[in-house]
């Protein structure tokens, strides 16, 4: 689970990690008056949607009058902002986040993930601030320092000066970056944060540290127990089927091709989709419908999928182990009396009661095109799709 | 004989009155398990499935002398079961929870560092030993006693795999699910490392999925360490980056993510890699034979 950038920097504001003054605005008054309380003479005015690149995309300005927050905030709010991380369609802005702005003299990264390699919570610094740290990682991998936390001992002092030092800093500014690694590091594993970035960390004016951009994101396993963070959950962000999905107790992922999937479990759900692209289909989402899939689930798994306007054909393959085949045939049955489906839908039943199954989809009466296995039903599926085009 | 689970070993449920934990339970019973007992706080002194039921898995152990044990508790308190089985000393310990904390499963691997026990999961249906020993919610009955050991990220992808043996008569001496988590007990080094040391396995097959470099760090000890051959397979090639693909693990964070660079190195260091999903059985079959 993401969440705003504005809602990052109260988050870390909190544990203590000095960020630019700042509030977030929803029309061109309100920023304009946020920017007057604020004082000074520049401000930077910044998108908030959850897609990072949004300086590539016009989504964060420098303005050195009112005019200039009003203007901007104007151009920002109702648009669609294109980033490289938005894909073309962009995402619409409903609100700018109005600082400070301040003098730059460096720029520093600084994030923790839990890496896998070493399955603990994980500190990276670097002194190649305001980039892709991905990109510094493959062409200069020296310039990126990594600690992992003892999750016994969590954040020893030590390390977060050794990671200081490695990553230049000097005198008073060692104790300083310090200070920010151990208020980040206590906020990630008091939230249950996945990826939390501070990037650029800048040191400012008069060397002071702060953190100018800011972006966490939280493991949406442990948020029964985050309420705070759970209430910061922004819908307008996520694709609308997906929530609805997640509703059902669905796991759906639109892509652009035009073969709807329909699955049990996220590993044959992946491989359906492989093997359909092997036989030169292009898969038009991921769904997993999970374990235990009622005949209600299987019809919502159509509703959503048929959603897709591109979806020419629909391929159902599943092996069930928790679940009942003559459940899901059930369900398929249903869902063809119930909604208006004219795309051919290739069906591969496996596992168990796949015997009492089978003679539900044939004697339906619905023209279900049946698969022995895997391959059968990708290549009949894409068979299908040129019958259709 | 077979990787982890047996025809000896002896198995309590943690979470054991529940009704998945039942009906599980009780399926691998008839299957040939032997299922000694179970364990819900509370209920210590009952009777469930004929087994007597304790409070904790101390007195579990003590009681019926068990060595493995499956969870079954729901993911919010499955890391404290997890770490309960631990510290009672239970050797084998299968996580079949969907959707446990990944800071709970960091935990909980400090805590198991000088333990000495093998975890198996989460996120996991299982382990089965065919017609010996079963922890875990797979469908027994696609399972056959063989000679090939299969190790799997995916459950589901798991029993595709196993369908596709039957097909051209190969069955199994250990089937293990690892898991779908970031965080997960056992990696596949581990997995292939006791397939290596099982007599009776000649060959492994070895299904990954997009997201970590687990699969490519197996495919490195296997080239220098197993002299028995190895079929793989990484599922997501058509997955898009930066999309976690229903398991908290399945994410292209970066290019040696995907599922074609890690089929390529796979198959620089010598592992036979099946391409599309619908040829494991054919290609193991090929290549063992």
């Amino acid at each position: 689970m993401n969440i705003h950038e504005y809602q990052t920097k109260e988050l870390l504001r909190g544990y203590g990690v000095p960020v630019p003054e700042g509030r977030v605005a929803h029309n061109v008054d309100n920023a304009a008056t946020i920017a007057e309380a604020l004082g000074g003479e520049r401000w930077v005015v910044k998108a908030q949607i959850h897609a990072g690149g949004r300086g590539k995309g016009g989504g964060v300005k420098v303005a050195s009058s009112l005019d200039d927050v009003k203007q901007f905030t104007d151009a920002m709010i109702g648009s669609n902002l294109v980033t490289p991380q938005t894909g073309e369609a962009g995402r619409m802005v409903q609100r700018v986040l109005v600082e400070q702005a301040c003098n730059i003299n460096k720029e520093y990264y600084l994030g923790m993930v839990i890496d896998r390699a070493t399955q603990r919570i994980t500190m990276i610094g670097s002194a190649s601030g305001g980039m892709n740290i991905e990109e510094v990682a493959k062409t200069d991998p020296d310039r990126v320092i990594r600690e992992a936390v003892d999750p016994a001992i969590g954040l020893a002092g030590f390390q977060s000066r050794k990671i200081a030092a490695k990553m230049g800093f000097r005198g008073k500014q060692i104790g300083e970056a310090a200070k920010i690694m151990q208020a980040l590091y206590r906020c990630f594993r008091d939230k249950d944060a996945l990826l939390a970035e501070i990037n650029p960390l800048a040191d400012i004016d008069d060397g002071k540290l702060m953190a100018l951009d800011a972006k966490m994101s939280f493991d949406s396993n442990a948020m029964y127990r985050r309420p705070s963070i759970t209430e910061l959950r922004d819908f307008d962000e996520e694709d609308s089927k997906e929530v609805e999905a997640s509703g059902h107790g669905l796991n759906y992922i639109a892509l652009d091709g035009n073969v709807g999937c329909i699955v049990n479990g996220a590993g044959l759900a992946m491989a359906t989709m492989d093997a359909i692209s092997f036989h030169d289909g292009k898969p038009a989402n991921f769904l997993d419908v999970g374990g235990g899939a009622s005949p209600e689930k299987v019809g919502n798994a159509f509703r959503i999928v048929l959603q897709d306007p591109n979806v020419k054909a629909i391929l159902v393959n599943i092996f069930a182990g928790i679940n009942r085949c003559d459940w899901i045939a059930e369900g398929l049955v249903q869902a063809m009396r119930d909604q208006d489906i004219k795309v051919p839908i290739v069906v591969r039943l496996a596992g168990t009661n796949v015997e009492k199954g089978a003679p539900i989809l044939k004697d339906s009466g619905f023209p279900f095109i049946m698969a022995d296995n895997l391959d059968d039903a990708a290549t009949k599926v894409v068979a299908a799709l040129e019958g259709t085009s | 004989m077979s990787v982890f689970v047996h025809k000896s070993s002896r198995v309590i449920i943690q979470g054991f009155t529940g009704q998945h934990a039942t009906f599980h339970a009780e399926e691998s019973m008839q299957n040939g398990t032997t299922v000694v007992g179970g364990v819900t706080p509370g209920k210590g002194g009952q009777e469930h499935l004929g087994l007597p039921v304790f409070d904790t898995v101390h007195q579990a152990v003590a009681e019926t002398g068990a060595d493995v044990s499956g969870i079954f508790v729901p993911p919010p308190f499955a890391a404290d079961a997890i770490m309960e089985s631990l510290e009672a000393g239970i050797g084998v310990i299968v996580v079949i929870a969907d959707g446990i904390p990944v800071q709970d499963m960091v935990r909980v691997k400090r805590y198991a560092v000088d333990k000495n026990a093998i975890i198996i999961g989460p996120n996991t249906p299982g382990i089965i030993t065919p017609d010996a020993c079963k922890v875990g919610i797979m469908p027994s009955h696609i399972y056959t006693p063989g000679r090939i050991g299969v190790v799997s990220r995916s459950g589901t992808l798991n029993y595709e795999a196993v369908q596709q043996m039957s097909e051209y008569g190969m069955g199994q001496t250990t089937s293990v699910g690892i898991g779908g988590d970031p965080v997960n007990g056992t990696d596949f080094v581990t997995v292939l490392r006791a397939f290596e040391e099982d007599p009776e396995t000649e060959a492994v097959i070895m299904i990954g999925e997009i997201g970590g470099q687990q699969e490519v760090e197996a495919a490195r000890w296997a080239k220098e360490n197993m002299s028995k051959p190895v079929v793989g397979f990484v599922a997501g090639v058509s997955a898009p980056p930066g999309r976690r693909m229903g398991h908290a693990g399945a994410i292209i964070s970066g290019e040696a993510d995907t599922a074609n660079a890690k089929m390529d190195l796979m198959e620089e260091l010598g592992v036979h890699v099946v391409r599309n999903p619908a040829l494991i059985g054919e290609t193991a079959k090929r290549v063992f034979s």
